[in-house]
């Protein structure tokens, strides 16, 4: 068996006297979409936040492509190959669309250093084509000069999708990309993450069981900090623990 | 916010200030006031080191209360290599950028690694631990400060007279402007302008948001030791004073007056503080009160500062 994408072991966190994480073990092969669903609480984000480093943990490691990432810093981690989205929306949203997403780009190790103190950034006519092929991959390209600010729900969370994709990942972490999200913009939000899925491995934290059932190849489930099972979305429906721990209201 | 972007069709306004900045010291001897010469070159000075703190502050959203300490480095370092018989501006003006550069790096490296009043706390207590250094080192005069033997030179020039001394002020403001009009329009300024905005996202897309920010910080560092040094040999006198916090708090209120973020923020800041300094401290002792004053003035109306006023109105 080839070696997995991304890694977890026995990853443990406690705030105060809270176990946010309990001995998580979690991976995740390549080209797969990773669904991770538990109730609020569960700690779904406080994992993400551990897997892209913005927070670091107590004890347990975490490989990423072959390497061992566990102390390295968030942007290192991106540098790896690992991009996120936010529940909340997270974009600079007095920039227009096509500036958020050169930024991206920008910060992309192979777009060269930005230790660039005189050339203006408009003459670097690279960072801004490379920057519309996403916007173009996103079906934003009528707003490809609308202020991030002006746009629409939805495509503020396509914009950020767009961010993540610039930074050119192995590994996309999406958490909650429906959240607040109208029926509509869901169903979008649906395909463009199909869409996604055949270029990138994708890690899925939603809440709309519909959207991760039609999405994920396998599903793991947090309760309380703890992974109490993964396994393929029809055998996780079936798991008489998920349904009781989690699926309960909804089943 | 908005990416900072000149405004292209003020070139030629630029152009026609410098002309007339070039011929002003001719210009104030031709109607006998030749003593403005010095004070103007007080202002572009203290133009300068605003405008460092502005990079600092506004472009690099740090909210720094140490500033002074690397403006009084800098005098000092300028002092201390014209008492060692250093005085070509070329060496002397280089030297005071980088020692001071060096202690804003120490500084940063330190200081940066916290947020918020934090940041402010602990830079405030680096240029204090500066200032008391100084007045504590009897070799370089204590309370008194340190005196300047003569002025540097320039390639074997003299800046003896106001005027050249003046022209050299102007060409060092010049260029660094020019730098920081650059910086700001180039991949670094766009980057530094974002982390101010929201450094997580901008770690999340991959950027090493300390080592950005440190070297931001290194830069201002070394802009305002440039204006020390500058200063220092105006006045002939490197002076504990202008490492204290009094004197950061000046440049902040120079950088708030004239708008924070805006390329000629701090510029226009000293430009309006040490006029109306010069105004009002001959009516009064107490010129402090209009100056407070106008700050609630500008605060309360015109928050963006004077430079917004002037800017060009987006969207």
């Amino acid at each position: 068996m080839t070696e997995a994408l991304l890694s977890v072991r026995k990853l443990s966190r406690r705030f105060a006297a809270v176990e946010a994480l309990k001995e998580v073990d979690f991976t995740v092969e390549a080209g797969e979409v990773h669904a991770l669903i538990g109730p609020n609480g569960a700690g779904k984000t406080t994992f993400i936040h551990h897997v892209t480093g913005f927070l670091l943990a107590d004890s347990g490691s975490i490989h990423f492509a072959g390497r061992d990432v566990t102390a390295l810093s968030m942007h290192q981690r991106v540098a790896a190959g690992m991009a996120r989205s936010y529940q909340i929306t997270n974009v600079f949203l007095g920039l227009s669309v096509l500036d958020n997403v050169a930024l991206a780009v920008q910060g992309r190790p192979d777009a060269g250093s930005s230790f660039r103190f005189w050339a203006p950034v408009t003459a670097d006519r690279r960072l801004f084509e490379e920057a519309q092929h996403f916007i173009a991959q996103l079906g934003l390209e009528k707003h490809s000069a609308t202020l991030a600010g002006n746009l629409a729900h939805g495509d503020q969370r396509a914009l950020e999708l767009a961010m993540a994709l610039a930074t050119r990942p192995k590994m996309l972490l999406l958490d909650e990309p429906m959240a607040g999200a109208g029926p509509e913009e869901s169903a979008r939000m649906v395909e463009l993450i199909e869409h996604l899925a055949r270029q990138v491995t994708i890690v899925l934290v939603e809440h709309d069981m519909a959207a991760v059932f039609r999405l994920a190849d396998r599903v793991s489930v947090l309760v309380n900090g703890q992974l109490i099972c993964t396994a393929s979305p029809e055998a996780v429906r079936a798991d008489p623990e998920v349904r009781r721990a989690y699926l309960g209201d909804a089943a | 916010m908005a990416f900072y972007h000149s405004a292209r069709h003020r070139e030629a306004l630029s152009i026609g200030l410098i002309g007339v900045m070039i011929a002003l010291p001719a210009l104030l001897t031709a109607c006998g006031q030749e003593f403005y010469i010095g004070f103007a070159s007080r202002i572009l000075i203290f133009a300068l080191a605003a405008s460092s703190l502005n990079l600092v502050l506004g472009f690099g959203g740090m909210f720094s209360l140490g500033h002074a300490a690397f403006f009084g480095i800098g005098a000092y370092a300028a002092a201390i290599c014209l008492r060692s018989g250093i005085t070509d501006a070329l060496l002397v003006l280089p030297l005071a950028m980088a020692v001071a550069g060096l202690f804003a790096l120490l500084v940063g490296a330190l200081s940066l690694r916290t947020r918020g009043v934090y940041f402010i706390m602990i830079t405030l207590a680096f240029g204090q631990m500066a200032y008391y250094l100084v007045v504590s080192a009897r070799a370089w005069g204590g309370d008194d400060g340190l005196a300047l033997v003569g002025r540097m030179t320039f390639a074997g020039f003299g800046l003896h007279g106001e005027a050249a001394f003046f022209h050299a002020v102007l060409a060092c403001l010049g260029l660094s402007m020019l730098f920081l009009g650059r910086l700001a329009e180039a991949r670094f300024g766009r980057v530094i302008q974002a982390i101010r905005e929201n450094e997580t996202r901008m770690e999340a897309l991959g950027f090493p948001v300390f080592h950005y920010r440190l070297s931001c910080f290194v830069i201002g560092g070394a802009l305002a030791g440039l204006a020390g040094a500058l200063l220092a040999n105006l006045t002939g006198l490197a002076s504990p004073s202008l490492l204290q916090w009094t004197q950061s708090g000046t440049l902040l209120v120079m950088v708030i007056i004239g708008g924070v973020g805006y390329l000629y923020g701090g510029l226009l800041g000293a430009l309006v503080l040490l006029c109306l300094e010069e105004v009002l401290a001959g009516f009064t002792v107490h010129w402090h009160i209009g100056l407070g004053l106008l700050l609630l003035t500008i605060v309360l109306y015109a928050p963006k500062g004077v430079a917004a006023l002037f800017a060009k109105t987006h969207d």
